[in-house]
């Protein structure tokens, strides 16, 4: 059994914060969930996916977060307590079905685990998601330990059917990938079957229903500040006239500089847990009482400026300071030294940190980047794309292990903004420029949002060539499905939509499906797809290796040596490859036959020959 | 109770993120108040991965710059690339056995040879404990428990409250029959190296 579906009320474990969210889940019965992963949030569907399994749990990898928030609003809406995940840039795919999604609001329950990533620590920005409560009207709690992400887990359900509202769960990076104790909760049923009430003048959003489902809005977010105000999910505590408003993982820090500090007599703290519609008469309240402000927040200055608009309109003057004391930046995530700092500064308190050692007669630190493992896939395409484009060429990439490839030697990414970029941004480079364009995107990417800029390619005559990578997994954030995986090897009998079918069904004419690990091969489609006059794809095929040594399908091939007999020492290996089988000793070439999957992709590139099969 | 702050530093695939996770599991065994945080994405790509432990009662679940009590790494170049977590007086623990980076095998950068590593951070930290964990893991029969050779060296130390008994008890939960002896001599191994350089 999954440990997250044990029975046992009372007992204590060490969950994982994402874990904890699981199950929450799972306590509070939900029956529905889905996802488009993302790191931070990935191991929350994973928890689903497993445990989807061996229950009557419905769990599915949606295609992308957009597809995922209407699956569970299909769901929500009939009834069944649903729950929907992904990272913070997803919630922007999903943000035009959640919108409106407001306006009709649910039946069951439903909650939007929503995980921001303050310093960028695996995303391409570090926007602030708590805007899309404000942007949408709806209620969001924002957690602060692994118990509070399982409790008000719970919690987001009950509010969720009470008010008939999704309700957003803001987590950060660092949340997620805490571990701490949980004290279990007990387990409620799941109701797996609804019956959909129709009432097509409640949810088809034509403008005449809208405008009223507008005004519903209002009143229920009249309803959720109601809530707010008495929430205990906002807590004060201490009663000192230094007064501090936090949130999240924020809260912590600060906690641990009062302890530091030995300022907790003189302090008093109110920790934003539902944060959302904020909850002005408890505000007002805090800063009468108080004589100074500082609100410790990550990233912008939401609640600052919040605080800033009811202290306006109640004629309360006292000082409200944030962004900008003591260090406290707008950029990245904070830590527990700099929210002490911003504390004692903003109260005038003399402090003292262990001063850090000193480092600068250190030697320089050969880097550690990580990199494309040995044997990918990737770095044999981008080989041949660059041997027959050169260059010169514009090389749009999208969000993946690929994006690696941005890195010399292989220097193989030009612009990359969100999911899908790749592909249509290569339209506007193709027109805007004479140079050749060669774009990048990998298989779970172009289902998520690569067919949409394909199909705009060919129908607008756009000229490029689109390198689809597929690595037959969704590699980067963990291995999860997308609909071009074969899920037999899994257990699994779900149908397989196949990328090549996919790409002629969009109108594409020049179609080549190549084996990237054959070098030469690779090389002639390629080369026929720069001859092409119009819009090209080439889809390089071959298991991401991490992922076939999962699935019990890794590559038989015997590693490979260098011959130093034969070897002249061009390097053109190392220069051109960089796998990280490959290491140099004293002056010469060696291969780590541990790590060496025998892609032989080195052994056609050496212009020697000198690199061959170990014998046994 | 004090609180103790603990960073483990290893390179992807070294098992660290696992050896922080036991450490925390141990102490929660123990009633002592734990957090463990990690950082998670790349790791399976080659690059360095940290994770830390504080136990006795701290809510912030990292530690600062400067303000580690105590250094677990798997890797000396990663050991002193992880300083500017440490202070005067941080006990830092750490393989003395390199695993060079990419880089270097490349010829984009040197790798410092290990006895300057050593000396440099002895001069810097309150106190060293350099082992050979992974000819000590070989020793103990396999070669993937470097990690339990280092924690064994933490907890030989005496540097965190978590006891040995509780400790093994954790690793025998957690860890499949196979290498659970294995695994236990590792313990063991590394634990006696540390318990015999730090003064009782």
């Amino acid at each position: 059994m999954h440990k997250l579906l044990e029975d046992a009320p009372g007992k204590e474990m060490l969950l994982l914060g994402n874990e904890a969210i699981a199950r929450g889940a799972l306590e509070a019965g939900v029956a529905f969930a889905t996802c488009y992963p993302g790191t931070p949030s990935s191991e929350i569907p994973e928890q689903f996916f497993n445990i989807s399994r061996e229950t009557d749990l419905y769990f599915e990898y949606s295609t992308n977060e957009k597809v995922a928030m209407e699956v569970g609003a299909g769901a929500a809406v009939s009834g069944l307590r649903t729950m929907v995940t992904m990272k913070h840039v997803g919630l922007n795919v999903a943000a035009d079905p959640l919108m409106t999604l407001a306006y009709t609001g649910v039946k069951g329950g439903m909650v939007l685990i929503n995980a921001d990533d303050p310093s960028l620590f695996s995303s391409q920005n570090e926007q602030d998601n708590r805007y899309y409560a404000r942007l949408s009207g709806l209620a969001m709690l924002e957690p602060t330990n692994t118990q509070e992400m399982k409790d008000w887990t719970v919690a987001a359900f009950d509010l969720s059917e009470e008010v008939g509202l999704p309700v957003i769960v803001r987590t950060t990076t660092r949340l997620n990938h805490i571990r701490g104790a949980v004290t279990l909760g007990s387990m409620r049923p799941r109701v797996t079957k609804a019956h959909f009430q129709k009432n097509p003048f409640h949810y088809v959003c034509v403008p005449a229903v809208s405008r009223n489902l507008h005004k519903e809005l209002l009143q229920k977010y009249d309803r959720l500040l109601a809530k707010s105000e008495k929430s205990p999910l906002n807590q004060i505590t201490g009663d000192g006239r230094w007064g501090i408003v936090t949130n999240g993982v924020s809260f912590d820090y600060v906690m641990d500089a009062v302890d530091d500090l030995g300022i907790s007599d003189k302090v008093k703290i109110l920790k934003m847990g539902f944060s959302w519609p904020l909850p002005k008469e408890l505000c007002a309240g805090f800063m009468k009482s108080v004589d100074k402000v500082l609100v410790v927040e990550e990233l912008e200055p939401v609640m600052e400026n919040d605080l800033r608009a009811v202290a306006q309109e109640q004629g309360i003057t006292v000082p409200i300071v944030g962004k900008g004391v003591g260090g406290l930046s707008r950029l990245f995530e904070y830590d527990p030294r700099l929210v002490r700092g911003a504390v004692a500064a903003c109260f005038g308190l003399e402090h003292k940190a262990p001063a850090p050692v000193d480092l600068t007669d250190l030697p320089p630190l050969p880097g550690r980047p990580p990199t494309l493992c040995a044997g990918c896939p990737h770095r044999a395409t981008f080989y041949a794309v660059k041997e027959v484009y050169g260059p010169d060429a514009v090389n749009p990439t999208d969000i993946g292990c690929y994006t690696l490839g941005l890195l010399p030697p292989l220097s193989m990414g030009d612009f990359v903004i969100c999911m899908g970029s790749s592909v249509s941004s290569a339209c506007g480079f193709s027109k805007a420029t004479d140079q050749k364009v060669v774009a990048f995107i990998g298989d779970s990417t172009f289902f998520h949002s690569g067919i949409t800029g394909l199909i705009n390619a060919v129908h607008n005559n756009h000229k490029f060539t689109l390198v689809i990578l597929d690595n037959g997994t969704t590699a980067m954030t963990g291995h999860q499905l997308h609909p071009g995986v074969d899920s037999t090897p899994m257990g699994l009998n779900l149908p397989q939509v196949v990328v090549e079918d996919v790409v002629r069904g969009c109108g594409v004419k020049d179609v080549h499906v190549v084996k990237p690990f054959n070098i030469k091969k690779t090389i002639e489609s390629l080369k026929a797809s720069l001859d092409y006059d119009g819009i090209s794809v080439v889809i390089s095929k071959e298991f991401c290796p991490l992922f076939a040594k999962a699935i019990g399908e890794a590559r038989k091939a015997k590693p490979f040596t260098v011959n130093q007999d034969k070897c002249k020492n061009h390097r053109d290996c190392i220069t051109k490859l960089a796998c990280p089988a490959m290491y140099l000793e004293g002056d010469l070439v060696y291969i780590n036959k541990n790590l060496c999957i025998g892609c032989s992709v080195c052994a056609q590139v050496c212009p020697e020959n000198a690199i061959v099969p170990l014998k046994d | 109770m004090d609180i103790k702050r603990c960073v483990f530093v290893g390179v992807g695939g070294q098992g660290n993120l696992l050896a922080s996770n036991l450490l925390g599991q141990a102490a929660l065994d123990m009633g002592i108040p734990v957090v463990v945080s990690e950082i998670h994405g790349m790791a399976q790509r080659g690059g360095v991965v940290e994770s830390a432990v504080l136990m006795g009662g701290a809510k912030s679940p990292i530690v600062s710059n400067g303000e580690a009590d105590v250094v677990v790494s798997f890797e000396p170049l990663e050991t002193l690339r992880i300083l500017f977590r440490c202070n005067g007086k941080t006990l830092v623990i750490t393989n003395a056995q390199p695993l060079p980076p990419f880089t270097v095998a490349v010829g984009l950068g040197k790798y410092p040879p290990v006895d300057e590593i050593l000396d440099k951070i002895r001069t810097k930290v309150g106190k060293v404990i350099a082992l050979y964990g992974n000819d000590l893991a070989e020793e103990a029969g396999n070669v993937l428990s470097l990690n339990m050779v280092m924690l064994g060296a933490l907890i030989g130390s005496g540097a965190t409250p978590v006891t040995e008994e509780v400790m093994k008890k954790t690793i025998g939960h957690s860890t499949k029959k196979a290498f659970l002896e294995s695994n236990l001599k590792a313990f063991d191994l590394g634990r006696e190296v540390a318990e015999k350089l730090m003064p009782s």
